[in-house]
């Protein structure tokens, strides 16, 4: 099982980052063997769409589920159609603090936006 | 020639500024400046989130039509699934997202890409209307234009850039571009292409800030700029803001063209729908004198110097 932890800096150790779209890097992380990898988040930086290109981003990692603090309503629909589960901190701030709520199942799966305030249509 | 008015901060007085043009332009009995314009001048209201200069100008509308983007719309059967249309797109308003592709319409600016670069042809495009645009002289003589967004809608630039079009650059006219507040896509495409820029601020901490802005978005865009000082007010809490914005702009070597004073009779005209040359007469040579500066910097190059 591949899952995407949002993070603040590159590392296992790190922080997790609240935002989705905007958050600086992607930890892909095996939740059973801990191997893991970072990658910087190529939505970052989008000056519109920023969530849409993270999705698509994760998307083509073929990872199963995604961990973040916040799923922007484009974010939602495109990662629910790419059939991707969604989970939500919660109480945890770090990696580690993350893995082991989502080991234990203490972490919630996502089942509707953060925000629909801001969709247009 | 065409004059753009920005200011950065909303509420400044871009269109107090721009309706005063307007009708000094078409001014009567003497003509306002040496212009050599030949035909009346054109007033766009590029606000289209919010337009208003129709208040003050008055128009009656003869000519309306409506404004779309073209949205891509995927045939699945053609569709592989390559991901090319995501990758090409600019604005993130198309993902391939496993065995399904999604259009995100509310990003997409309809620039074709996407349906160009499809190796399957498996995109075609409907037009999704967005707003109007609106036509129409006003009794004064000036040619009106606006487009209007309709409410809930987030691309104003396709419609600024259609109204935009109503410009003939053929003609000698003298167009009034009454631009968005901000400094963001709605701004560019406005000012874009404009001769000379009007930046109106106001001596508050945000009019200051947000000038600084706008300043950038006139020298990336290398268009000749003036300030006009709005709600200029000396004996205040704020007057300070009347020396950041004099020492910034003798800084940027931006001239200071107009200094409007900050007037409870100005602000009770403007609040009845009264353009400022209406009601305060004495402007009208004011405006004048400032189309005339504006005219000739543009016609020969040389900067204005005046502070």
């Amino acid at each position: 099982m591949k899952i995407v932890i949002t993070t603040t800096s590159p590392d296992i150790t790190a922080e997790i980052d609240p935002r989705f779209g905007r958050a600086s890097h992607f930890l892909i992380v095996d939740p059973d063997t801990l191997e893991w990898q970072a990658i910087p988040n190529p939505g970052v930086t989008a000056s519109g769409g920023a969530g849409i290109r993270a999705a698509q981003f994760i998307c083509d990692q073929k990872v199963d589920a995604v961990i973040s603090g916040d799923f922007g309503p484009n974010a939602y629909d495109a990662l629910k159609e790419a059939g991707i589960s969604m989970y939500i901190f919660g109480s945890s701030r770090t990696v580690q603090e993350t893995l082991e709520n989502f080991k234990s199942g203490q972490i919630e799966p996502l089942t509707a936006p953060a925000d629909r305030g801001r969709r247009r249509r | 020639m065409i004059i753009a008015i920005a200011s950065g901060k909303g509420g400044t007085g871009k269109t107090t500024i721009a309706t005063s043009l307007a009708l000094c332009l078409v001014a009567k009995p003497s003509p306002p400046v040496p212009l050599d314009a030949s035909s009346l001048p054109l007033f766009l209201d590029c606000d289209v989130e919010a337009p208003n200069a129709h208040l003050f100008l008055k128009p009656v509308f003869d000519q309306c039509h409506q404004v779309g983007v073209l949205i891509p719309q995927v045939d699945e059967a053609l569709c592989v699934h390559c991901g090319t249309c995501a990758q090409v797109c600019q604005f993130h308003a198309i993902a391939v997202l496993g065995e399904k592709t999604l259009v995100f319409p509310q990003l997409c600016h309809g620039c074709g890409t996407c349906t160009l670069m499809c190796p399957q042809s498996a995109i075609s495009e409907t037009l999704q209307v967005v707003g109007v645009l609106e036509r129409g002289p006003t009794p004064s003589g000036v040619q009106f234009a606006r487009g209007v967004l309709n409410i809930g809608e987030p691309m104003a630039v396709p419609l600024i850039r259609q109204l935009k079009a109503w410009i003939d650059p053929q003609a000698d006219q003298v167009v009034i571009v009454d631009a968005p507040p901000g400094t963001s896509c709605p701004v560019v495409a406005s000012v874009s292409g404009a001769d000379f820029l009007l930046l109106v601020t106001e001596p508050t901490p945000f009019g200051f800030h947000d000038l600084k802005l706008a300043v950038e978005v006139a020298r990336e865009l290398h268009i000749p700029a003036g300030v006009v000082l709005n709600r200029y007010v000396v004996d205040s809490p704020d007057g300070r803001y009347n020396t950041f914005v004099e020492t910034f702009c003798q800084e940027q070597g931006l001239p200071i063209l107009l200094r409007i004073p900050f007037e409870r009779e100005i602000a009770a005209g403007i609040a009845r729908g009264k353009t400022l040359t209406e009601f305060k007469p004495g402007f009208v040579s004011v405006f004048q004198e400032l189309l005339a500066r504006i005219t000739t910097e543009v016609q020969t190059g040389v900067p204005i110097q005046r502070f």
